[in-house]
Parts: C-alpha cells; structure tokens; sequence
C-alpha cells in the first residue's frame, strides 16, 4: 500500500479530522462531485469507525478506494472517482 | 392527523422523525414567551415565578420517568442527554477515559460519543444483538470489565422497534456496580419504563418524541452516580449543564410528561399496538416478500417496519409523498451516508434488503382510516416498481 501513496497525484485534499460518521462520508461525496472521473481524493479521518465506513461506502457507491493509510490516530483514504 | 390542522387526507406516519406538538403543552407554553417570567436565575420576582415553574416541570418530568426530581438535568434533547451520560461519567472529574460499552445498534449520538472517548484514549466495546435486535444479558455479562465506566443500552430501537429486556440488562450492571444508561427515545410514555424500579442509573428524554417542544430534553440522573459537566457557564441545572434554562419549552416538556403518562394511564399503548398489528399483518398479506424487521412480540406500540425485497425505500417513500402519506426508512444517517443502517446490518440484513428499509410511526393523532389508506396505497405501489425493476436476463435457449 505504501507505495501507492507516491505514485498517486492527488487532485484535491480534505480534512474531516475531529469530525464524525456520518460527516466524513457526506463531505467525500461532495468533494467527488468537483473531480472528474479518473481523478483521486484524499480525505483525513480520526473517526474510529471511518476505516470501515469508507470501505462499505466505496464498495457501494462504485468508487476506488485506492489506499487507507494510517498514521497514528489519524486515516489517510485515496478515493479514485470512478462512481 | 389533526393535530394543528393539517391538511385533511394527509397521513402522517413518521412521528418517530417528528411529532407534532400538542396544541394543549403550546397553550401553556405561550405566555412564557410573552410575560417576562423567563429567568429562573434572575432575583426579582418573576425569577422566582420562573423558578417555581421549571422545578414543577422538573417534578412532572420525574414522574413520567420514575425517579427522583432533583435528578432530572435539563438538556436541549436526547442527543445532548446521550452525550453528557457517556462522557460525563466516563470523563468525570480527575479520571482518565476507561472503558465504555454500547449495544451496536445504539442511536449515533451514543455511538459518537463512544467514539469521541476511543480517540481520547478509552476503549469501547459493542455489543452484538441477536436477529430482532436484542442484547443478550450473558454478552453483557462476559463484556464487562473492572475498569468499566458505564453501559448503555437503550430502551427501544427507533429503527426497529425492538424493546430489550431492561430488567435483565439492569440486573447485571447492578451486579457488576457499574452504571447503566439508557435511552429512552420511543419507550418512555409508550411501554413501561421505571428508571429507579428498573434499576436503571441514567435515562434519556426526549421532549419532541413525548410531542413536547422540540430542543428540549432531559437525563435523569439516580443519586450518587457522578457526572462531569460538558457545558460549562453559570452553573444552572445543578452545575451539570450550564445556559439559561430554555423555560417556555421546559415547561411544556413538562406538560407533555403529564399528558403522556395520562394518556398510557389510558390505554394509548393498546389503542397504537391495534393500529400497529393492523397495518403490519395488511401488509405482510398484500406485498409479496416483505419482512417485519426487529421484534414482533415485544417491539414499541407505534412502530412497524419492514424490508421490502427488489424495492428501493426512497422510490417508495417518494410515491407515498405524492398520494399523501409521510413515512421514512428509519435511518437519516444512513440515507446521507447512502451505505445501509447499522442497525439492519447488525440483525443480519443484506445490504439489497437494508435498501428497501420502511419505518411507519404511529401516534396520537393516528386513526384507522389512516392505516386503511396505507394498506390500500402502498401495495400497488411497490408492485409497480417491482415490475419497473425487473432484472434483465439473458434469453433462454
């Protein structure tokens, strides 16, 4: 996972640090809706629960969750806009 | 419904969403928006009228509850009631977060709040329910731990209806000396639910769902049981929660503990268990594949819900709005995340069925022709997008 982090260009950044389900995953959907398709979001969590909700999420939504990274306290998603 | 005069032919079916305040709490509440009588900190004398009227309403909310009145904490709803039992307890003064337990298919204010203790450096343990959404009082058991701060469990689930088995849960958490929160959202009014009988050691109220003004609520709190207080100020409801009272709506939360209590005193709960197992056992006959979610014994009186196969609730609910009829999936969470409740997931739900989630609430202005109606409209409208949503297949040969 590691690598993809350095070898993704990340489009646009949010910070939904301090906030809570179901904030991270609304605030996801409208960062989508600038991008593109193709084009790849990173959004910062320390909701304990986003790790899984962003998963179901993506799964549902039909985008990429092309990376969940995890530094401390903090998750660090890549989402490509594929949905 | 005829609450405030809507319009007529209109059926309203989502009293757990909202409910209509009623016109007899509205009455009494006016002239503390209009005589000055505002301030129950203020020293002149309509301080002290306003003094008397919020500890009268405190008096009538601890009746409904069943504990003592100098435990009820003013609050601006459940939320604010949720949040300050589970982290007032576990934060209280000088400790450091420890460990939390909830059922998993809490209310998100009590989940969140869990949450916001996890990052703070507690731990949180969720318990799992069985198939009607229920916990089981051995889990409970086997969850705890020395360092347990609090356990909360509510009453009823809003999404499902399902009532847990209180007196069971609260023999455990006694037990073990280890407080237990529990929601009252839905329950309180409706089935019965003595705090202080119970055993029960906090208890959420919610001043909308007992159709009391809404931004106003309560936590009772039993005596020895310490709190720390997560709005700071001026001191007011016994320093656990400071801001200048809201009194117009306080005092009718107040009269609304009165009416409702009455009103149970009265048979209300048999007359919506009626209209409830009406609606619910028309429409187990008419749509083909639907399923009652949460209990069908012991589930809260108003409450129907049900998981429709092949259907999305959001196309259903949209056709039930034009012909007049107000319902709901059960989750606004989960309908801004658009990932399936999880609560239905937690019963074992798949997410196709999670999607066809429908939640009717019945309530005191609910009448028969009303669940008539439902029985008469919903079924021809879930045939018609089963029939639009039929898979293609591939042409067999």
């Amino acid at each position: 996972m590691a690598s993809v982090a350095k070898v993704v260009n990340v489009d646009k950044q949010i910070d939904c640090t301090a906030l809570f389900c179901p904030m991270p995953i609304v605030k996801t959907r409208e960062a989508l809706r600038d991008l593109a398709p193709g084009q790849v979001l990173e959004m910062l969590s320390d909701d304990p629960a986003s790790d899984a909700d962003m998963q179901s999420w993506a799964q549902r939504s039909r985008n990429e969750l092309i990376g969940v990274f995890r530094d401390g306290a903090v998750y660090r998603f890549l989402v490509r806009k594929t949905g | 419904m005829e609450a405030g005069g809507e319009s007529p032919g209109r059926v309203y079916f989502d009293y757990a969403g909202f409910a209509p305040v009623d016109p007899r709490v509205l009455a009494v509440m006016r002239p503390f928006f209009e005589a000055g009588i505002g301030n129950p900190s203020a020293r002149h004398s309509l301080g002290a009228e306003a003094r008397e009227s919020l500890e009268a309403a405190r008096i009538k909310v601890a009746r409904l509850i069943g504990g003592a009145p100098g435990g009820v904490i003013f609050t601006s709803g459940a939320t604010e009631a949720n949040n300050l039992a589970i982290k007032g307890v576990a934060l209280r003064t000088g400790e450091r977060p420890r460990h939390v337990i909830a059922a998993c298919v809490e209310h998100i204010s009590v989940l969140n709040a869990c949450r916001d203790l996890e990052k703070a450096g507690g731990a949180v343990t969720l318990l799992p329910v069985d198939g009607e959404g229920r916990v089981d009082p051995d889990v409970l058991h086997r969850a705890l731990r020395p360092e347990t701060a609090i356990v909360s469990i509510a009453a009823a689930n809003e999404e499902i209806g399902t009532l847990q088995s209180l007196a069971d849960l609260a023999r455990v958490t006694r037990a073990a000396r280890v407080p237990l929160h529990v929601d009252g959202v839905g329950a309180l009014g409706r089935a019965p639910l003595a705090a202080d009988a119970l055993g029960i050691d906090l208890l959420s109220v919610s001043g909308n769902d007992i159709y009391g003004p809404p931004g106003t609520g309560a936590l009772w709190v039993r005596k020895g049981v310490k709190l720390a207080p997560q709005i700071l100020g001026g001191g007011q409801e016994f320093g656990f929660r400071s801001g200048t009272e809201n009194l117009p709506g306080l005092v009718g939360l107040g009269v609304a503990a009165d009416l409702i209590r009455s009103e149970s005193a009265h048979g209300e709960s048999a007359r919506l268990a009626g209209l409830r197992d009406r609606l619910i056992q028309g429409l187990l006959e008419a749509i083909p594949d639907c399923r009652i979610t949460g209990s069908l014994a012991r589930r809260l009186p108003h409450h129907a819900s049900m998981v429709l196969r092949g259907v999305k609730a959001d196309s259903v609910l949209l056709d039930l709005d034009l012909q007049g009829i107000a319902a709901s999936s059960g989750s606004a969470c989960a309908a801004l995340t658009q990932t399936p409740s999880h609560v239905l997931r937690a019963i074992g739900c798949t997410p196709a069925e999670a999607d066809g989630s429908l939640c009717f609430t019945l309530g005191r202005w609910s009448t028969s022709t009303e669940v008539d109606l439902v029985l008469d409209r919903l079924p021809p409208i879930v045939a018609r997008l089963r029939a639009l949503s039929v898979p293609v297949t591939p042409a067999s040969h």
